[in-house]
């Protein structure tokens, strides 16, 4: 009886949850005009034009394009040099390294309005601005330390022995870290990239900022539609919609690692 | 305190179980005495640890009755059956003290706070925690925390039974020893049914009365550990218990005597023999490694085998030796002399155990 | 585990700390060398020492803003916090059942912050939106958070609780699963109620994963700009200004170089210092000596 009841308010706690969204895709496939003239729960005249507006239109699927590549750019950077420096971090001591973790995570406590002002001016000054890896780059202030965290909680999971009989078999630092650690986190490493792409993909006021129209994200077209003509719901749903597509796609891969994920950093 | 008696206990974790092999438990049928120290023997996986639950009442059998005293518990969970468990890891309340972790149980049951406090001081005392009490469990050592767990259900006045589910796993070498002996003074102490699941046969057969071994989701043996020693009920027992275990050699029987294919004849007592020549099924002859004897010359009634190797393990010496391709071990007190070459094995009758399907010939 | 003790490490680390010192060590030696200048265009500057710092904290503005973010973060955190754990206890423990609802439910995490604005602007007005039409019409009770500042701190609270929530919850969830089965089977035996489970089985277990759910939903509430951004634009009038937003007017929309960096420096002050505070107290509470 018990259970029964916990399992219906967690239903209703999920039908909230998708509720907004429904309504959003509800709006995406209905024409402008049908929504401001009537009322519905469904989309009554159905029709898939914004859609196709936003696939036929440059300067609306560009924004997905230069989403796409800066946060790839950030995450591969983000795990190229979080992975060794998480490693140094669960494997030795060394002078500063606490100090140094903590200086990490300050760095995500920083508000992105306090950067976004220098920022814009440290990358035009070495001509950056309007690049994706301007953006990369800026986003590697929170990505990283995040990076190094989780990855760090899951290597202090693996135990040193292994990395003393490898050396002892004559492996490399490197040769060993490639060949033989990787693999064994890979959990994690799954885990960090996940991470790294959905704070990257979610992220607005840096990238905004940093962006003119060459490696403008969709997020930043968006909110110039809403000051500019402000008025067209279905395309604006229809350009919502699909920015949670990408996320739901990764997030559909990593499903059995996330919950792992959470468990292991160090507090 | 009381009897549990398990009726044809079966149980599968699938939903709809077909064939043997969906069940982890195929069937227990058997009685613990009140009071008694039991172990429960056997490798990973052969569901001694299902059966602990069963028993604690943390899984319901798909089949089968579980009795306390001739009263059938089987529907009920674990806090209306008076029994308590330690589990492999320590198991404890991380936020509160020692005193509090061992008045948990009792306070759950709304016993009045000066009798807790006397029965907390009583199990603590013997369980020497007394200077912990006010300590946070979660800070002291493996051993404290399992004696801790163990205290839990020392507490309960009325506790029935109390089941260990590979309790020492967790504990260093020296500390084992020492937590053993506590157990054994406890349970003499108090008289209570000890349950003990281990796959480790010395400690089994250190701590309890009465061991069963279990094998495939079955108990194949309860006995004494010199019972299980000497005669072994299934090849499986032979084999487990005992290190090096049992030698085994498949045979036929020809009169007296078995006939073990290109290697020769062994002869056996008389009515084991008439016993044999009835059996239909599969037979082995079985000796323990310590009664066999080795001569330097072979004799007619020998078996004719090669040394392949000795080991020496300091105040004894197992030698491997080949007997027409299969191999036996037998063991040598240090006094012997080192077999080298071919030689003679003879089998004393008195020790030689025939089996059928894997069941002893009794 | 004793570590191996060795500086060449550093080598390992070398490469995080010039990409993030790059990103965060200049342009916070910016903000710094703005704050204690007045600047009038390109080159023509007059250092102030700490006139921005005074005008600031004497600014009426900014301290509404932070009264405003206090309790905006405050009411975050006693609504997120424990709704985040129950959704986690009543979750699916295993099967596909658990893999749907972990999905769905990281769903609105994985949406761009001003698309989640959007997502609200539509949700809730009062012709189209689902819920403004479900309270105006359905209910009769006028509600317009562009217009009256009580509406729109409900729809700003709405929208932050169905965001971030499922964070908190996925945090409590994985918290929850890492808890061995035989601390429950320890706790059925030993006759405790779910209630006496939760309080000294669950919740103890799930100290490290709260305590980073708190700080990580304290900071982030704490800096919350593009969502009310997008959503209300800090209106009705000023009060759903929060401290983010009220930065970005000041400095990016107003230009006020000096004033906007004392501003971001006082800013970023404030949340490392409650960040720090609460995660002392936050392992202070899970390290007590004695009970």
């Amino acid at each position: 009886m018990k259970v029964r009841k916990r399992s219906i308010a967690l239903g209703i706690y999920y039908f909230l949850l998708l509720l907004p969204i429904y309504w959003m895709l509800n709006m995406s496939l209905r024409t402008n005009a049908s929504i401001l003239a009537t009322f519905s729960l469904f989309p009554t005249d159905f029709t898939l034009e914004n859609y196709i507006k936003i696939f036929t239109d440059a300067s609306w699927y560009m924004g997905y394009v230069n989403a796409i590549i800066y946060v790839g750019m950030n995450t591969v950077i983000s795990l190229t040099v979080a992975l060794p420096a998480a490693y140094a971090f669960s494997r030795y001591q060394f002078v500063g390294d606490k100090q140094m973790f903590f200086w990490l995570l300050t760095n995500r406590m920083a508000p992105a309005a306090v950067f976004a002002l220098p920022f814009f001016q440290l990358y035009s000054s070495v001509g950056l601005l309007d690049t994706h890896i301007a953006v990369a780059l800026a986003h590697c202030l929170f990505n990283v330390p995040l990076s190094v965290w989780i990855l760090e909680g899951f290597m202090s999971g693996v135990p040193r022995e292994i990395d003393e009989t490898a050396f002892i078999d004559g492996y490399s630092l490197p040769r060993f870290f490639i060949t033989i650690f990787i693999p064994l986190i890979k959990a994690g490493v799954g885990v960090t990239a996940f991470f790294c792409f959905m704070f990257s993909w979610v992220e607005l006021l840096l990238a905004r900022t940093l962006t003119v129209t060459n490696a403008k994200p969709i997020s930043a077209i968006m909110t110039r539609t809403i000051s500019a003509t402000g008025l067209d719901y279905g395309l604006l749903a229809a350009a919502g919609i699909l920015t949670i597509l990408p996320g739901a796609l990764v997030i559909w891969f990593v499903r059995n690692y996330m919950a792992k994920g959470f468990a292991l950093g160090r507090v | 305190m009381a009897r549990i008696e398990l009726s044809k206990i079966a149980h599968s974790y699938h939903p709809n179980p077909a064939e043997p092999a969906d069940y982890a438990l195929k069937r227990i049928h058997t009685v613990w005495k009140d009071g008694g120290a039991y172990a429960l023997l056997g490798p990973s996986g052969c569901g001694k640890t299902t059966l602990l639950n069963i028993i604690s009442g943390l899984v319901t059998p798909s089949r089968g009755q579980v009795l306390y005293d001739d009263r059938d518990v089987t529907p009920l969970p674990p806090e209306k059956r008076n029994i308590a468990q330690v589990f492999q890891f320590p198991v404890l309340y991380d936020t509160m003290s020692v005193y509090n972790n061992l008045a948990f149980p009792l306070r759950n049951r709304k016993m009045s706070d000066a009798r807790i406090k006397e029965r907390v001081l009583e199990v603590a005392d013997s369980l020497d925690l007394t200077p912990f009490l006010n300590k946070k469990a979660a800070g002291l050592a493996a051993d404290a925390k399992q004696k801790i767990s163990l205290g839990r259900g020392l507490v309960r006045s009325d506790v029935a039974a109390i089941l260990f589910d590979e309790p020492l796993t967790v504990i260093d070498p020296q500390m084992k020893w020492e937590l053993r002996r506590k157990l054994k003074e406890i349970h003499e102490q108090l008289k209570l049914t000890f349950i003990y699941v281990t796959h480790d046969q010395t400690e089994a057969l250190t701590f309890a009365d009465q061991v069963a071994v279990m094998f495939e989701g079955e108990i194949v043996q309860l006995g004494s550990p010199q019972d299980l020693f000497e005669n072994p009920e299934h090849r499986f027992v032979g084999y487990f218990i005992g290190s090096p275990g049992m030698n085994f050699l498949k045979c036929t029987i020809e009169g007296a005597s078995a006939h073990i294919d290109g290697a020769g004849c062994i002869e056996l007592a008389p009515e084991i023999a008439e016993k044999g020549r009835k059996a239909d099924g599969k037979l082995e002859i079985g000796i323990r490694p310590m009664y066999l004897k080795i001569h330097t010359r072979w004799t007619k009634g020998m078996l004719k085998a090669g040394v392949k190797g000795v080991e020496d393990l300091g105040s004894y010496r197992i030698v491997t030796l080949d007997v027409a391709g299969r191999t036996l071990k037998a063991m040598l007190s240090e006094s012997e002399a080192v077999p080298e070459g071919t030689v003679g094995v003879s089998f004393p009758r008195q020790w030689i155990r025939l089996f059928e399907d894997g069941w002893l010939i009794k | 585990m004793e570590k191996w003790p060795d500086n060449k490490a550093w080598l390992l680390v070398l490469p995080v700390f010039v990409i993030v010192a790059f990103s965060a060590i200049i342009p916070l030696l910016t903000v710094i060398n703005y704050s204690v200048q007045d600047i009038f265009g390109p080159g023509q500057s007059v250092f102030v020492g700490v006139d921005w710092f005074r005008e600031m904290l004497q600014d009426y503005r900014l301290r509404e803003a932070l009264w405003r973010q206090f309790l905006f973060s405050g009411l975050v955190l006693i609504i997120e916090i424990p709704l985040g754990v129950l959704i986690a206890l009543a979750m699916p423990k295993r099967g596909w059942k658990a893999s749907a609802a972990l999905v769905t439910l990281a769903l609105p995490l994985l949406i761009p912050w001003n698309t989640i604005g959007t997502i609200w602007i539509i949700f809730t007005r009062p012709d189209i939106g689902l819920l403004g039409a479900v309270i105006n019409n359905l209910l009769g009770i006028p509600f317009d958070h562009t217009a009256s500042p009580l509406d729109a701190w409900i729809t700003v609270m709405l929208m932050e609780v169905w965001h971030w929530t499922p964070l908190v919850a996925l945090l409590a969830y994985s918290g929850l699963r890492a808890i061995p089965e035989a601390y429950y089977q320890a706790a059925r035996i030993d006759g405790a109620s779910a209630w006496s489970t939760f309080l000294y089985v669950q919740l103890p277990k799930m100290r490290g994963v709260l305590t980073i759910a708190f700080l990580l939903r304290f900071m982030d509430s704490f800096l919350i700009y593009a969502e009310p951004f997008v959503l209300t634009g800090g209106g009705p009038g000023n009060s759903t200004t929060f401290l983010s937003l009220y930065l970005v007017k000041i400095a990016l929309l107003q230009f006020d170089l000096g004033p906007g960096a004392a501003f971001s420096l006082i800013y970023f002050i404030i949340v490392l210092l409650f960040s720090f505070i609460f995660y002392q107290a936050l392992q202070r509470v899970g390290k007590g000596e004695t009970v």
